[in-house]
């Protein structure tokens, strides 16, 4: 019977897998195993680089859809919100079909590479922030309408006060991307293929080695991840905290 | 918190190493299939192959039928799977250069060791399938149009059994994944599934199961590998794909396959020399 | 570059402003000329904060004039405005101030002197460093009266500024506001109270239903109101 939690059940001896040893799941991540952390630190690369991306094109577009009026707007913010719940293996799949030699974008050869799972993850990621941010820009700016008329702000100092003074609840905002990011699979897989040493990050080698039976290398991984959510959440938290103390 | 010009720096580094990387890019891309990869053997050989050559071999793990998919789209330059009739459409519609047998394993049937299905020992699969669907015993299939979905639906066939049609039941479960789910999936609910011998070898987590079934003729499974067409995909890196089937086929590189092995045990063995295979 | 010219006299002229059929102001003609304190009064939803708005320019009638100093669309670089419950910058007071001056157009170099003047005038220096939200009610309308004076206007408009406060709050904003007039800044501001109107006003206009009932010197409207609405409501009549 499949049990998860059965560490003490491993069965000696048996294949190497790559050059990671055959132990326990802490003696993995104690020894900083070379191939474990280059696990890690693709994931957490893609992750990042693709949330920061997702971040220059969303934080703009939220505050200029907070602040601007036009025929349509209140559709566009309900489709904005509802793209916050794209499933990850559609934009997988909508990407490899672009990314494909036989897609429109085929001869950038950006399938099955890093750069191809940055951006599947971006384009998932960049609703997310985009509405977050719209949502804490256009609050902010009811309170600080009246206020920045009165001092004859124009339009673009307007939008660099906002951003500036809600800093925090935007970084906020990014943390949320990039957990959603560092999280997911569907998406990184199709793109990424899972390649050895290439592509395989820490979403997809937890499906790659629960799908053959070799749990405790999961196990490890998926420690790190939840390690990983709990800090950024940890951060998120201590940033909320800071502000609240610093601006009141 | 990384600064905006850490993350431009960072950008930048980044892109630079793509750049690198393209620039001096010895590598091909390679669709394989889920047992090939699970069973360690691309561990063992890419490194060899590596040295010989300076090539990096980056491996797509899908099924078969993907596979020959990815390889039609001109996703990757190599496709290496074991469905013969497949390849050769594949070649015959001139996605694909020319099929080369590689190596063969087999497959086996894997049941639970209180074998609820009475097969008892025999080295005759049609037999024992049969016997499986008399007694409504639970099969797991992978049922996603892999080498292994694909011979074990020959294998029906060959017992006179209509999976799809007429004698469907519940006692046929279709997961539509790999090997190793499939291992699990039987594991848990103590069904039979048949498996190639690499991915049971070093499966893991085997609960009650054992071989029930080995040996039969009719089990034996062959791989082929292909160039995709570089007048269908013009990008398709000819050279160092042709380098790497060359290998596969040479006498260094079959004995590499050969040298694999778990627990003592050999799990492929090379026949690129053996006619009509 | 400051602008040099002049807001005063600020004249209404026919000014309406409808929403959706309902007259918020109704053909309004005002001069309000260059005299200390102007207070406006009337009861909730005369008009009075509107006015203010029009005057300051936040806000487009929907027919008539508005001219300051004579001409049309004056920029409202020497105007300032302090609403009912100001919303304090996130950032600390000084921060707050310095932000004003920077909209206002204050050089870089002069900031650091005119924040410590400001909070000096309006008793603030030990809060500087504070954040403004932290700061009691009181210190916020003090704060605000701060950042509007960052702007240098030579009119000020406050939309009720003690109607939320206690009454040492209440003083020590009316001693800011008194202290402010006597530096020359016209001041036109709305009250509910009309103990304060007493206080501050030198001219009074009466507002009711969007229409301006009377204007005229603060002695003279409060000895002998002109009109009965006016005697009504300082007798303490609900003007319906």
């Amino acid at each position: 019977m499949l049990s998860l939690l059965d560490l003490t059940d491993l069965e000696a001896g048996a294949t190497s897998y790559r050059a990671m040893p055959e132990t326990s799941a802490i003696d993995l991540l104690l020894s900083a195993d070379p191939a474990l952390m280059a696990i890690v630190r693709l994931s957490l690369t893609v992750s990042l680089i693709a949330a920061a991306c997702a971040a220059l094109v969303g934080v703009p577009f939220g505050a200029l859809l907070a602040l601007t009026r036009f025929p349509g707007r209140q559709a566009v913010i309900v489709v904005l919100n509802a793209l916050m719940g794209l499933p990850p293996v559609v934009v997988g799949l909508a990407i490899y079909l672009l990314l494909s030699r036989s897609g429109p974008l085929g001869s950038f050869g950006l399938l099955f590479t890093p750069q191809a799972m940055i951006v599947a993850q971006a384009v998932l990621v960049t609703p997310i922030i985009a509405a977050l941010a719209r949502q804490t820009i256009e609050d902010l700016w009811i309170e600080y309408r009246d206020e920045l008329a009165a001092m004859n702000v124009g339009p673009l100092r307007r939008v660099v006060t906002l951003i500036r003074d809600a800093r925090f609840s935007l970084v906020t905002a990014l943390l949320a991307g990039f957990g959603r990011a560092a999280a997911e699979v569907g998406a990184v897989m199709i793109v990424g293929g899972n390649i050895d040493g290439f592509t395989r990050t820490m979403t997809t080698a937890i499906a790659l080695e629960t799908s053959k039976g070799d749990l405790p290398l999961a196990i490890s991984l998926g420690l790190v991840l939840i390690a990983l959510v709990v800090i950024i959440n940890a951060v998120a938290w201590t940033l909320r905290r800071l502000d609240e103390q610093l601006t009141g | 918190m990384p600064t905006g010009r850490d993350l431009l720096i960072a950008s930048l580094i980044l892109l630079a190493n793509v750049a690198a990387a393209t620039a001096q890019d010895q590598s091909i891309v390679v669709a394989s299939t889920t047992s090939t990869q699970d069973s360690g053997l691309f561990n063992h050989i890419l490194p060899i192959f590596k040295a010989r050559t300076g090539i990096t071999v980056k491996v797509i793990a899908q099924g078969t039928g993907q596979a020959l998919d990815t390889g039609r789209r001109g996703d990757v330059d190599v496709v290496f799977v074991h469905a013969r009739p497949q390849e050769e459409k594949f070649v015959a519609e001139g996605f694909g250069v020319k099929r080369f047998p590689v190596m063969y394993n087999d497959f086996v049937l894997i049941g639970p060791k209180s074998d609820p299905a009475g097969i008892g020992g025999t080295k005759d699969i049609v037999a024992a399938l049969k016997t499986i669907k008399a007694e409504g015993a639970p099969f797991i299939s992978r049922g996603d149009r892999s080498g292994t979905h694909a011979a074990e639906l020959a294998l029906w066939k060959l017992a006179g059994i209509d999976v799809a049609g007429a004698d469907r039941g519940p006692w046929y479960k279709e997961i539509g994944q790999g090997m190793g789910a499939a291992l699990n999936t039987a594991a848990a609910a103590d069904a039979y599934v048949l498996s190639d011998r690499g991915t049971w070898i070093s499966f893991k987590n085997r609960g009650d199961l054992g071989i029930a079934v080995a040996g039969d003729q009719r089990l034996f499974n062959q791989y082929g590998v292909t160039l995709v067409n570089l007048t269908k995909h013009p990008h398709v890196k000819k050279d160092l794909g042709e380098a790497f089937i060359d290998w596969l086929t040479s006498p260094q590189g079959q004995g590499a396959i050969a040298d694999y092995k778990i627990d003592g045990q050999q799990l492929f063995f090379p026949n690129a020399t053996v006619p009509g295979a | 570059m400051r602008d040099t010219v002049s807001n005063t006299p600020i004249r209404f002229d026919h000014v309406s402003l409808l929403a959706r059929q309902f007259a918020i102001l109704d053909r309004i003609s005002l001069e309000l000329a260059a005299d200390a304190i102007t207070v406006l009064i009337g009861p909730n939803g005369a008009g009075k904060s509107t006015l203010l708005r029009l005057a300051m320019g936040l806000v487009q009638p929907t027919s008539g004039r508005i001219t300051w100093g004579g001409r049309p669309d004056v920029p409202p670089t020497r105007r300032a405005f302090m609403f009912q419950r100001p919303t304090m910058l996130r950032r600390s007071a000084a921060g707050n101030i310095r932000y004003a001056l920077a909209a206002a157009g204050c050089p870089r170099a002069r900031r650091a002197e005119r924040v410590a003047e400001l909070l000096d005038l309006v008793g603030l220096n030990h809060l500087a460093s504070r954040p403004a939200r932290r700061l009691s009610g009181g210190e916020q309308q003090r704060l605000a009266l701060a950042r509007a004076l960052a702007r240098d206007p030579d009119v000020l408009f406050l939309d009720e500024p003690t109607a939320s406060l206690d009454p040492a709050a209440t003083k020590a904003i009316e001693d800011l506001i008194a202290a402010v007039a006597a530096r020359g800044i016209r001041i036109v501001m709305a009250t509910h109270d009309l103990g304060e109107a007493r206080r501050l006003g030198r001219s009074v206009v009466l507002m009711h239903r969007g229409r301006i009932v009377e204007h005229a010197p603060a002695g003279q409207f409060f000895a002998a109101p002109q009109t009965p609405e006016a005697a009504r409501f300082m007798a303490g009549d609900l003007l319906v």
